[in-house]
């Protein structure tokens, strides 16, 4: 039996059972995937055995230790030459082991960790009664300002499943990449989201707009799945198979056995043509690109602050990464058809999320839309359907999500009585008061606008380097001018922090613990490294930028 | 041996780091080990001209490549030095009389606080100025030419707490940055015309280009000569740069900096031999600013001014030479070394005056010194009959050399040229025997005088740390002071012999710079006797003012050219005119622009980014049943779009 063939299982079940070989799975290979799940599995454990209140030393402790080994596996696994010249395809055709895989599986583990810092952060809210916690609800289940909840807070109950909650998308973001059939990429779509409605429903202040934000992600999520699913159906339908490869070929024209069950719909392009649409859209979705963007401000607002640093960057990482192994592995020989759309897309996103952005009052929103304009900025890397791309994206998104993350750590370092003030009013002269958490804060900011030596500058320029040479000039020039707009609200951000006059009642910078510092340090230190000297990391890129097919 | 040549510039270069990074413990040591290490530097090149000389002279040129600094596709730039008679002639000049320079400010400024510092400055002047006479490529000698417009600044606002000073430090850095401007045009014009800046394949290509082009970068290199070496147009700085101790006056504003810019001329004397406009040009300038120069340096009360506009003049002189080609390079070199020796002598013999003086600088109050400081007027007098062409004394043999030199020029031009150069060397004649004069002779107007004058501020710091207050008492400055000048005066009495004799100095300079005699319509004892009937001339008119008739103590008002020549001609009358107010016009006009036109046209764009921001920010409303509705229609359009895509 081949291992094309083995997806035949899912409608050939009637077969002999004695046909069936047992499955060869390469451990070694998909050991980062399976350390992170067999963490959140152990801290599922925890939860059920461990007394109240060693979980979250347990829990931190287990999480650190499961993040690190992963990343260790993902170096040990490049090192042995996967991301190169021994990339292949494991698990029966079902997870691809090859360069980018690697790559961005590094990235979303590292940039886990350093969100996993600003998870286990305790020292920026003040204790409650004696008891130090989190940014999380004192118990998620008990409704907002309940008898419950006040019971909750006084006895200084902490959500310790953000956790596994937190492992398990990480498990899911980690095959999302690498998924090589459409069915593993549905699975890890739900397994990394799922977890993630969760964490935006836990907040521990304001948990309305909490709970809003993660039934309104839910809703859209389930929505944009379900444009997935059928996607994947389509496109079933017409190759007669959900594997990356076969795909290929039957788009390319090179099958020729026809199974006589889809004998009626085998090669009909409109399957086609609208099962990779519906299917991109899913992924469009994720991404937060226009008009699949509208999520995006609502869901980033109401998340506690650490779980929107940590969405924002590492779906997007996964997202990407499964954008382009979908359109560079299983749709090339359809890119005259979709890379016009997705020039549409990449447009309106660029500017539709730097425009909306000028107005924006409150500080995650306004990261909020920025991000929406760096998909855009993202997707013209993608467009350019050359190795470069690749690498460009790969390099654009290691240095993103960063960041991403530090910016969003900065943000809840911010407080007031009410917790993290977000208002940009509340803002002004922060640079005065605080001149340390500003500087980095600008420098976050600078990095977002694009500025010469940061990471932003170096990842945009690659990008748009790459789009120009793929004959997507136009699109970069949008790419310029959105960026110009998108430096505005930025720099009003700095001229705010560091020329107005503070406010009487304005808010005070909380010390946090080193986890925080070390979030924020990591991030500093690698929009510098990456900006300054960027060509060690961009030849990584493109060492890492083919896909195994 | 090559490897020699990058320790010059290492040793003074070391010298500058350790003295200024090495803080207050090596104050007292600090002037010897900057001394010394500029010596070290003369040893060196001593050394290397002793190998020279012992080679062919075809093979007299020493190169040694470092590294390669920027490589980049086509663009390379290496830093390789290049040693040859002509670079060997400057190497000699600057360490030499930057060793006796650096001896003399130990005596000079050893009552100054900041000694330590000083020499880090002198010891990076050495360091840029050697750079830029060493380097092999265009690029390399501008970080020399930047270099040793740094150390400039530095030097003259080194009495930073004088506004005069610090103000004319500013002056001096931004009038070279008109003439720097100038030599940065001409290296992009060098790369984009040969594909590189190097003196090998730029002047040796000057034969494939066309003239358009070579005129346009020789005129860019003019540009740069005047600013560094203070020709007219952008002379003005110079009179204000003796606001810095006289040592610097001497070494950088007379003996080696300022004739920078004929360095430059001479070693691109390809370019210029090839684009004869360019030529006329420089020769015009040179021509101008050795009249003006001289013209405002007869005016000047201020001993280090009117000395200053004399190196103006003098260098008009070398300018002149290397603008008439192959007939002067060899001339104007040989120039610019006997006017290295008298020059820096008068200098270090005018900051001896001061010295000696409680640093009063203004003329009317000295006179009769000679009894009191019979080195200083010693060898001061051999450099002021150097200078004005005594017979037998280096100005004599450099001078007439270039008037001569001008003459053969030809035609029209060379009568204009030669008449400008043969009355400037009268009027040198006259302002040099009237600083002579007003200085050793005469009445002892410093007597029964408060030491300052109110219109005439000291160039030098503070008196109260030299000497009393009240009436000078002249006396002669200590030996580490008088020795240089001694040596210096030597070199001004048999220099000029000694480089003529036998044509030495032309037959060691040739082999880089080419020579040709020209046609004269006169013959050399012609213009010899032209000369000396100048000279005397303006001897005599200076007797009869100054060496008859005592001096007055106050200037008189003068005659409306002595009221202007006093006011430098009115250069910066003019620039303020021309430039300041034509500046804040224009500026005043683009602001306007930018605030109605630009401004217009960017708050336009802005509030519009606004309006659409507003408008589309409605469309998120927070409710999910609007979100679905816009990703459904959002995912109508993607598939519709792609199976259009495909239809079309």
């Amino acid at each position: 039996m081949s291992t094309a063939a083995v997806h035949s299982l899912w409608t050939t079940a009637a077969e002999p059972i004695s046909k069936i070989d047992t499955p060869k799975i390469e451990y070694g290979q998909l050991s980062p995937t399976l350390i992170v799940i067999g963490a959140a599995l152990v801290g599922v454990l925890i939860e059920a055995f461990v007394p109240r209140r060693s979980r979250y030393y347990a829990q931190v402790f287990v999480s650190v230790v499961a993040l690190c080994a992963a990343f260790a596996a993902v170096v040990a696994l490049a090192a042995g030459g996967y991301g190169t010249t021994k990339a292949h395809i494991a698990a029966m055709g079902a997870i691809a082991v090859d360069g980018p895989a690697l790559f961005l599986q590094g990235t979303i583990l590292l940039a886990g960790l350093v969100g996993l810092f600003t998870f286990a952060e305790r020292r920026l809210d003040p204790e409650a009664h004696g008891n130090r916690v989190d940014s999380f609800a004192a118990q998620a289940a008990s409704v907002p300002g309940s008898d419950s909840e006040k019971a909750a807070v006084k006895a200084g109950f902490t959500t310790t499943e953000v956790f596994p909650l937190l492992l398990f998308a990480i498990g899911g973001m980690l095959i999302f990449p690498s998924a090589n059939d459409l069915l593993t990429l549905f699975v890890a779509l739900e397994v990394f989201s799922l977890p993630l409605y969760l964490l935006c429903a836990v907040a521990r202040r304001k948990r309305l707009m909490s709970q809003e934000a993660a039934v309104k992600y839910f809703l859209l999520g389930a929505f944009a799945s379900a444009f997935t699913l059928f996607g994947i159906a389509l496109l079933y339908g017409y190759a007669g198979s959900v594997s990356y490869a076969r795909i290929a070929q039957v788009v390319d024209g090179t099958v020729t056995d026809v199974d006589p069950a889809l004998a009626n719909t085998m090669g009909n392009d409109v399957l086609l043509l609208m099962g990779a649409a519906m299917l991109v859209m899913g992924l469009l979705f994720k991404v937060g690109a226009v008009p699949f963007h509208m999520w995006t401000p609502d869901v980033y607002q109401g998340a506690p602050t650490p779980v929107t640093g940590f969405m924002a960057a590492a779906t997007k990482v996964a997202a990407f990464g499964a954008l382009l192994r979908l359109l560079y592995v299983v749709l090339p020989g359809l890119r005259w058809d979709w890379r016009p759309v997705m020039w549409a897309v990449a447009i309106i996103t660029m500017l539709g999320g730097a425009i909306v952005a000028i107005t924006q009052t409150d500080i995650k929103r306004l990261l909020a839309y920025s991000s929406i304009a760096h998909a855009g900025f993202i997707l013209a890397g993608v467009i350019a359907t050359s190795k470069d791309g690749v690498s460009s994206v790969l390099f654009y998104l290691a240095g993103y999500s960063f960041v991403t993350i530090g910016a969003f750590a900065v943000v809840t370092l911010v407080r007031d009585a009410g917790g993290e003030a977000t208002h940009l009013s509340k803002w002004a002269g922060l640079g005065r008061r605080s001149p340390l958490v500003a500087a980095v804060f600008a420098v976050f900011l600078l990095a977002f606008a694009g500025i010469p030596l940061t990471s932003g500058f170096a990842g945009k320029f690659a990008v748009f380097k790459a789009a120009a040479d793929g004959g997507a000039a136009p699109l970069v020039v949008v790419g310029v001018i959105s960026s110009a707009i998108a430096a505005f609200f930025y720099i009003r951000v700095i001229v705010l922090m560091f020329f107005s006059e503070p406010k009487a009642e304005g808010p005070t910078v909380a010390v946090p613990s080193p986890l925080t510092m070390l979030a924020i340090g990591v991030g500093v230190a690698v929009t510098l490294v990456l900006g300054v000297a960027p060509q060690y990391f961009l030849d990584l890129a493109g060492q890492a930028g083919v896909f195994v097919r | 041996m090559e490897n020699l040549i990058a320790l010059l510039i290492a040793a003074p270069l070391l010298g500058a780091a350790v003295l200024l990074a090495g803080g207050r413990r090596l104050d007292r040591v600090g002037h010897w080990i900057g001394t010394l290490l500029s010596a070290a530097s003369f040893v060196f090149g001593l050394i290397l001209f002793a190998d020279l000389l012992g080679k062919n002279a075809e093979h007299r040129t020493l190169t040694q490549h470092l590294w390669t600094w920027i490589p980049v596709g086509g663009f390379q730039a290496d830093v390789t030095f290049r040693l040859d008679q002509l670079s060997m002639t400057f190497v000699l000049l600057i360490t030499g009389v930057g060793s006796l320079i650096h001896l003399y400010s130990v005596g000079y400024m050893e009552h100054d606080e900041r000694r330590r510092r000083f020499f880090g400055y002198l010891n990076l002047f050495l360091a840029a100025m050697l750079l830029l006479v060493l380097a092999d490529n265009y690029l390399l000698l501008y970080v020399g030419w930047e270099g040793v417009g740094l150390a400039s600044y530095l030097l003259i606002g080194f009495w930073q707490h004088k506004p005069s000073a610090a103000t004319a430090a500013k002056k001096a850095f931004l009038v070279n940055r008109v003439g720097d401007m100038g030599l940065s045009i001409a290296i992009m014009l060098m790369f984009t015309t040969f594909g590189s800046f190097a003196f090998g394949p730029v002047l040796g290509h000057t034969g494939d280009t066309s003239e358009g082009k070579l005129t346009a970068i020789g005129l860019m290199l003019l540009l740069a000569a005047c600013g560094k070496s203070a020709q007219v147009p952008l002379q003005s700085w110079l009179g204000d740069a003796m606001e810095g101790p006289t040592p610097v006056s001497a070494l950088i504003h007379a003996a080696t900096m300022v004739t920078a810019g004929v360095y430059l001329i001479v070693r691109s004397g390809a370019i210029f031999n090839a684009a004869p406009d360019a030529q006329l040009a420089v020769t015009v300038v040179g021509a101008v600013t050795l009249l003006f120069g001289a013209i405002v340096g007869c005016a000047k009360d201020d001993i280090k001014k009117a000395l200053a506009g004399s190196t103006m003049s003098q260098i008009g002189y070398m300018v002149l030479a290397a603008g008439l080609g192959p007939i002067g390079y060899v001339f104007a070199i040989m120039h610019l070394v006997t006017h290295g020796f008298f020059k820096a002598g008068l200098f270090l013999g005018a900051g001896s005056v001061m010295h000696g003086m409680n640093d009063e600088v203004d003329m009317r109050r000295y006179g009769g010194l000679r009894k009191y400081m019979p080195v200083t007027f010693i060898t001061f007098g051999l450099g002021y009959l150097a200078i004005i062409g005594f017979p037998g004394l280096s100005g004599f043999f450099s001078k007439d050399k270039i008037i001569e030199a001008a003459f053969a020029k030809g035609g029209t031009e060379g009568w204009i040229l030669g008449g400008a150069a043969l009355l400037g060397a009268a009027i040198t004649a006259f302002y040099m025997t009237r600083v002579m004069l007003m200085t050793f002779f005469g009445e002892e107007r410093w007597r029964n005088q408060p030491t300052r004058s109110p219109e005439a501020p000291s160039a030098e710091p503070a008196a109260e740390t030299r000497g009393e207050h009240t009436e000078p008492h002249p006396h002669e400055s200590p030996k580490v002071m008088t020795i240089p000048m001694i040596v210096l005066a030597v070199g001004s009495v048999f220099g000029g012999a000694f480089f003529s004799i036998g044509d030495r100095f032309l037959n060691w300079l040739e082999p880089v710079t080419g020579h040709s005699e020209g046609d004269s319509p006169l013959s050399a004892a012609t213009v010899t006797g032209a000369t000396m009937v100048c000279l005397v001339i303006g001897v005599a008119i200076a007797w009869a003012q100054y060496g008859r008739k005592p001096v007055p103590a106050v200037a008189p008002r003068g005659s409306l050219l002595t009221r202007a020549a006093r006011r430098d001609l009115l250069q910066d009358d003019f620039n303020h005119v021309v430039l300041v107010r034509g500046g804040e016009h224009l500026t005043r006009s683009l602001v306007y622009v930018d605030h109605t036109l630009v401004d217009g046209v960017v708050n336009g764009t802005a509030a519009g980014f606004g309006g659409m921001s507003g408008r589309l920010r409605r469309l998120q409303n927070g409710f999910v049943r609007s979100y679905a509705v816009s990703m459904f229609g959002g995912a109508a359009l993607l598939v519709a779009a792609t199976l259009l895509m495909r239809a079309v």
